[in-house]
């Protein structure tokens, strides 16, 4: 399967052409080049599918050796490809959804400036998210991981001309790289413990390694996890980070790069299966983000905001199911998200361009009659991530509210039931405000291009048949297919067993949710918030953890950097400009016998000549 | 019969102090380098003088360097008075103070 070694290089093609080249070539052969890489990239990966699919189920892990890249000491690297259920399952989502969204961007971006560099881009960071995913190895996994993190900077400040985005890609880069310190030093421990940081040395071996090595290991890989992720607290970078060019929102922001985390851990399960306080952790942090950050969506105003706020929110769920052994779950929830949130992103990218980017939600208002498609759509998502029944989000969200309920994990089960209510809500809100009513704003809505609407219909159509991948009680093709690569964790009636009790209140609830937000949102079309109050402004202001960071880290570091400022000026500097002033007031002081007279140079010379022999004569 | 160590140590030093003398005394910088070619060879007869004395080639080979050494000395300190006499059409090495301090 040496073949898959193209789906790497193509996208690198595509960035390199597109980088080059992009000047001289047209927009359409632009187009053509970096969405065909995409394209050609989920073919491959479609192909391998079907390939791996094909093989009894013992085999479905294929190695393709790439090169030796250090064969220092006695522990050489060797660089790899892994093919095997869990990277083939996130392979087809990053070039099939991407895929979409660089046909969207084709649209959404045509009268950008920018356009060849947004695609090169791009492409690189298919290119990274592939490598992060198909690496047989941590050292590959880790050089995939900074590429993701360097794409979503790069793209995050894409328009650099305005301050906001770059601002947003630092914070974005600084903490992401919090998170990539976390996983390097994870990486290290391994190898220094293990000598390999390929998957199948390191799984094979880690059962020896004593509990508080595996803790720490399994704990710093979720700090790397919990950044790219987006994980309480380091969660803030996420919602700025919409700041970036809509489509990458969707692809960045929603349906791949923050899923990394989730795909680290269901990859690293053998390490996460011998670390039950880390795992109890990553399950408290992720039903805090869960509740959090549904909480702060409820209260937000721009359009884009929200659904970062929600994308944090669904991120904790599949951290909760990933936390309690539930990887098929979580990668079900993964690849439902993926639909429904890259359709989100996509429809409030396509309102947006209508209303001449305006993000603003009271500035919208009755886009159901002006973008029909784009509306229709959004509707769609908006039922899937409500877990309304037989749409997507109802059956992964489902599977994962019912497994922590069946295991017992009841407070994690209350927090993720809640917060489905709590989803269905603003989600409700959301789609109310936008395109209830009447419109609000000044532009002049039009739908849009034929290019944007043809990816929010297949996302469309994903959103809502995507949960048929698993009918609970019937059959669970993704937990079918994962089991392989998953051991005794896939494939177990856990997966396959409905929890009727749990269904049952999620969806009450997110009537629930639904019904709050018809009674305030829908049915009197308020054209501003109607809402207020203290708890209110505290969910406006986001919990206050950005100034509760700003408290905690950047003022302390600021006010240690003030501190060293005035020793450097007060102490240092006056040490050194001492010395010198000190050096110059002798030598203003030897000045004058300087005289520039050659004969007394001569004179004293000779004194001196006479004096050392006297010197010498006398005492010598 | 052989001339004793004193005299030619003697002779030395009324050599150097003549040139001495003539350094401080004189303004003309080519009078002022005759007077320090005057020091050199008083050195240079001291030189010889203690290798004799002594039967040490080492002192020859001092006379030998010192000689090689003036040589090249007098070559760029004339060029130098060359130079200036070129700028100033004089020579009195009193005027020339444009490097005080």
């Amino acid at each position: 399967m040496t073949y898959t070694i193209l789906t790497l290089l193509l996208p690198a093609v595509g960035a390199v052409v597109a980088a080059v080249f992009g000047p001289q070539l047209s927009r359409r052969a632009i187009s053509w080049v970096n969405v065909g890489t995409v394209g050609a990239a989920f073919v491959l990966s479609a192909v391998a599918f079907f390939q791996i699919g094909a093989m009894p189920a013992a085999g479905r892990q294929v190695d393709v050796g790439l090169f030796t890249w250090s064969a220092l000491g006695s522990a050489p690297l060797h660089l790899g490809l892994l093919l095997d259920p869990i990277s083939i399952i996130f392979m087809l989502i990053i070039t099939g959804v991407g895929g979409l969204i660089h046909l969207y961007s084709v649209g959404y971006m045509a009268r950008d400036d920018g356009y060849s560099r947004f695609f090169s881009y791009m492409n690189l960071f298919i290119l990274a998210m592939l490598l992060l995913v198909m690496s047989d190895n941590f050292f590959g996994l880790l050089v995939g991981w900074a590429g993701v993190g360097l794409t979503s900077y790069l793209l995050i400040g894409f328009w650099y001309f305005k301050p906001s985005a770059v601002a947003a890609a630092k914070k974005a880069f600084v903490v992401n790289v919090v998170g990539d310190v976390g996983m390097t030093l994870a990486i290290f421990i391994l190898f220094w413990n293990l000598g390999s940081v390929s998957y199948v040395g390191v799984f094979s071996h880690i059962a020896s390694l004593p509990r508080g090595t595996i803790e720490l290991v399994a704990f710093l890989l979720f700090v790397g996890a919990a950044a790219k992720s987006a994980q309480f607290p380091l969660h803030v970078w996420l919602p700025d980070a919409m700041e970036g060019p809509t489509p990458v929102s969707a692809l960045i922001h929603a349906a791949t790069m923050v899923t990394a985390g989730v795909y680290l851990i269901v990859r690293a399960f053998p390490i996460y299966n011998h670390a039950p306080v880390a795992t109890a952790w990553i399950g408290g942090i992720a039903a805090l983000t869960t509740f959090m950050a549904a909480t702060i969506a409820i209260a937000q105003n721009d359009i884009k905001r929200i659904l970062a706020y929600s994308t944090v929110s669904q991120l904790g769920y599949m951290f909760m199911a990933v936390s309690t052994a539930s990887y098929a779950a979580g990668v079900f929830h993964f690849v439902t998200h993926a639909f429904f949130k890259a359709l989100l992103f996509l429809a409030a990218g396509s309102v947006i361009h209508a209303l001449a980017d305006e993000q603003d939600i009271w500035q919208m208002g009755g886009l159901r009659r002006m973008l029909p498609i784009t509306s229709l759509t959004f509707l769609a998502a908006t039922l899937a991530i409500s877990g309304v029944p037989l749409f997507s989000g109802f059956f992964s969200k489902d599977e994962i509210l019912g497994n922590l309920l069946t295991q017992g994990h009841v407070l994690m089960w209350a927090v993720g039931t809640v917060t489905a209510g709590l989803t269905a809500y603003y989600m409700f809100r959301l789609y109310f405000v936008v395109f209830q009513g009447t419109y609000r704003g000044t532009a002049h809505p039009h739908e849009s291009p034929r290019v944007m609407t043809i990816p929010l219909v297949v996302l469309g159509v994903l959103a809502v048949v995507g949960g048929y991948l698993a009918l609970p009680g019937v059959y669970n093709l993704v937990d079918s297919w994962l089991a392989p690569a998953l051991g005794r964790f896939g494939g177990s009636a856990v997966a396959l067993a409905p929890n009727w009790g749990s269904m049952a209140v999620s969806v009450g609830l997110a009537g629930l949710g639904i019904g709050t937000a018809w009674v305030i949102y829908g049915r009197r079309a308020p054209a501003s918030e109607p809402l207020s109050g203290p708890l209110f402004s505290f969910l406006q202001n986001k919990w206050y953890i950005d100034e509760l960071g700003e408290l905690i880290f950047v003022r302390p570091v600021l006010w240690l950097g003030r501190l060293m400022e005035a020793f450097d000026r007060g102490a240092l500097d006056r040490l050194v400009t001492g010395i010198g002033e000190w050096v110059m007031a002798w030598g203003e002081s030897l000045r004058p016998s300087e005289t520039g007279f050659v004969r007394r140079y001569a004179l004293s010379i000779i004194l001196g000549a006479v004096a050392l022999v006297a010197y010498l004569a006398i005492w010598g | 019969m052989t001339i004793p160590l004193v005299d030619f140590l003697g002779l030395s030093a009324i050599l150097f102090a003549i040139g001495a003398v003539g350094v401080l005394v004189r303004k003309n910088p080519l009078i002022m380098f005759m007077s320090v070619e005057i020091m050199w060879n008083a050195v240079n007869l001291t030189f010889a003088a203690f290798a004799r004395h002594w039967v040490n080639m080492a002192g020859h080979i001092f006379v030998f360097i010192v000689v090689t050494v003036a040589a090249a000395e007098v070559a760029i300190g004339l060029i130098i008075v060359v130079f200036v006499f070129r700028q100033r059409e004089r020579l009195d090495v009193d005027e020339l103070s444009s490097m005080k301090g």
